[in-house]
């Protein structure tokens, strides 16, 4: 029997496998932040023991910083002991950093890939649950929790037990202003918050080999939402013309070996997944999430589900729960809903590619004046590249604020907050209770349905744009 | 990591599903650099009106003095959402040793086992009858046997729990001790695959 590009990766990885137990997983890729990190620095302190591959782990800064001024001293004080730890740590254990100032910070999603760090075959873990968006690559990437952080620090290896496999196979064109957002959205809110639990899925099918590989990151960062242990894409030649040439890519002949070796990395035709789901690219319209996880998504056009007709008890209760943690009502359609605040960024979509779109949206447009827009590129090195191309004069004349590279409103752990009962069009992935603020109202959306709405000020179908 | 063999309490409930851990400990307490000190944020934001302590939200379960215990029991898919181990963290700070519920989120799990809080998974019947039971029973949870009781009814339920974690839960152990004493074998395992 066939293996599946899962099991092909894994199989390499396994050291050891407890009888009855986890197995003992070889991690060639850590990226670690301030915020899951210091406590595993403390725990291997306290034992005594020292980095067992300190080469191997990458540091950044970018949960808690400041996205205005990054050059003066963080305000919050609790924010910037925890910048300051992660330095003091990284010195003290030989981890490399691109913390605040170095040209290459940002959010450690967004800096891996593009610093070519990231590449096909690898095992990739970081202390946060979108670690899966590295999986675009072709690699076994997921989230770990801080003991597990320690674990790496201490011996390179996590103890996993092998999840089940599922793919998701994509087929055919996508409609006009529907993108790669819009797809994983469709599939959370097909299969729910927990549709995938248990599962590292695979993303297959002519769909997902037409896209670009940050569209490919954006599907894979939301693995987890459905609650995947990450999700993957088989690596092509899209995927290695990426890679190519970057800071840490491979060079001279070690690239052409490295091309040989990921040209391997594929499910193998006779390959048996646990669970397989097949979709039509033209079913996906422009997707926009009504309540409080990201499974509760509707297309932009569609209706919020009418409670009463909801048979399960639990599913019931839930949305009515959601319905007035959000303000809104049973049956009711979005189009046409003024919202406040705009926020393009996350580790989502705030590539290149994400502000070109919007850019290119809304030159020569102005914003509507009743709601704020807010912009923060993924990383320093975006943030450059949005300046070089002039986007960050399109987005001033428009009237967006462009901020500096964090994980900013995605989470709101720096000033970066929607305020109490507020509504913001967010290109994030995550629309929990709070989760930009106390209070705050989240609608998760593509960087298009974003800019759309960002110009009219209400929720707004983004094909009557175009 | 303390030992874990047995638990009897009563429980508090919160019948909700897709608990996410943003709700059991909003980002903006993320900030401390130690594992001490979550519990008094646990649900910070269900507990307390505009976040202000002076002002508890009477209808949340952890408000109601009659509802207390080492057992939280909570709907399905419970700490769904972010990676942060500050929710195992919290839980175990505010004095919960284990969560009942019928359906777990993955990471969630891993971080609960890995600081010593049990995460029991029961059928969703068996959840709702343990919702119908008054504040004043009892649940006893035996990682032995691997059985939950309701000690009113005497209903009991098999739970599942991987050998080698009941090992480590039993006896205290924890996976970096496990870990480190395999560091050769993963030195060998490095130059084998560097050809
Ligand atoms: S952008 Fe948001 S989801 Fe991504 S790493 Fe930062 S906080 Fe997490």
């Amino acid at each position: 029997m066939g293996k599946t590009l899962f099991d092909k990766i894994w199989d390499k990885h396994v050291v050891e496998t407890i009888n009855n137990g986890p197995s003992v997983l070889y991690i060639d890729r850590h990226f670690i932040h301030e915020v899951t990190s210091p406590q595993a620095f403390k725990g291997i302190e306290q034992r005594g023991v020292s980095l067992f591959r300190p080469k191997q782990t990458i540091a950044t800064a970018d949960h808690n910083v400041p996205t205005l001024n990054q050059h003066l001293p963080i305000k919050d004080e609790l924010s910037r002991m925890q910048v300051e730890q992660l330095i003091e740590n990284c010195e003290k254990h030989g981890v490399e950093l691109y913390g605040l100032g170095h040209p290459y910070q940002g959010i450690v999603h967004v800096i891996g890939p593009e610093l070519g760090i990231t590449q096909p075959g690898m095992t990739i873990v970081c202390g946060d649950s979108h670690t899966s968006t590295h999986g675009a690559f072709g690699t076994i990437a997921f989230g770990i929790g801080t003991s597990e952080v320690e674990m790496v620090f201490a011996s390179q290896c996590v103890l996993q037990t092998k999840p089940k496999t599922m793919r998701i196979n994509i087929e055919g064109a996508l409609q006009k202003g529907v993108v790669s957002k819009d797809i994983i959205l469709y599939i959370i809110a097909k299969i729910s918050s927990s549709g995938a639990t248990g599962y590292f899925v695979e993303y297959a099918g002519t769909t997902i080999r037409s896209l670009s590989m940050e569209a490919r990151m954006t599907i894979c960062n939301m693995s987890i939402e459905m609650g995947a242990r990450g999700g993957m894409i088989a690596p092509d030649e899209t995927c290695f013309e990426y890679i190519k040439g970057r800071a840490f890519a491979p060079k001279g002949t070690a690239w052409n070996d490295s091309i040989n070796e990921w040209s391997q990395l594929y499910s193998d035709s006779d390959a048996i997944f646990d669970s397989e789901i097949n979709i039509n690219a033209a079913d996906i319209q422009p997707m926009i999430t009504y309540g409080t996880n990201p499974g509760l998504g509707i297309a932009i056009n569609g209706n919020i589900p009418i409670t009463d007709n909801i048979a399960d008890e639990g599913e019931r209760n839930n949305i009515i729960k959601a319905l007035q943690y959000m303000g809104l009502e049973s049956g009711a359609s979005l189009l046409g809903m003024p919202v406040q605040h705009i926020f393009i960024g996350s580790c989502t979509n705030s590539r290149i590619e994400d502000l070109r779109e919007v850019a290119a949206l809304v030159k020569g447009k102005k914003k509507n004046s009743s709601v704020h827009v807010m912009i923060v590129p993924g990383s320093q090195q975006v943030a450059k590249q949005v300046h070089a191309e002039g986007l960050d004069q399109i987005f001033a004349e428009a009237g967006f604020q462009v901020r500096q590279a964090g994980c900013s409103a995605c989470l709101g752990m720096n000033e970066d907050k929607i305020p109490a009962g507020e509504y913001c069009i967010s290109t994030s992935n995550r629309n929990f209770e709070g989760r930009q603020g106390a209070g705050a109202r989240t609608l998760l959306a593509s960087p298009l349905t974003a800019a759309a709405a960002a110009i009219t000020g209400v929720v707004t179908d983004i094909r009557a744009l175009i | 990591m303390k030992a874990l063999q047995k638990i009897h309490s009563r429980f508090v409930p919160l019948p909700m599903e897709n608990i996410d851990t943003d709700q059991i400990i909003p980002a903006r307490f993320l900030k401390a650099t130690t594992r001490e000190g979550f519990g008094k944020n646990l649900f910070r934001d269900w507990r307390y009106i505009n976040n202000d302590e002076s002002m508890p939200k009477k209808d949340f379960a952890l408000n109601q003095p009659q509802y207390t215990g080492e057992i939280l029991v909570a709907g399905k898919n419970f700490g769904c959402g972010s990676s942060r181990e500050h929710a195992a963290w919290s839980l175990l700070d505010y004095g919960f040793n284990a969560v009942v519920s019928s359906f777990f989120a993955d990471i969630f799990k891993n971080n609960a086992l890995n600081n010593g809080v049990l995460p029991v998974t029961v059928s969703d019947n068996f959840l709702q009858e343990i919702f119908q039971q008054g504040n004043e029973s009892t649940l006893t949870i035996n990682v032995e046997a691997q059985t939950i009781t309701i000690d009113t009814t005497g209903a009991s339920s098999h739970f599942e729990i991987n050998p080698y974690k009941k090992t480590c839960l039993l006896n205290g152990y924890d996976d970096i001790d496990f870990l480190l004493s395999k560091k050769e074998l993963i030195s060998e395992f490095e130059k084998s695959t560097k050809e």
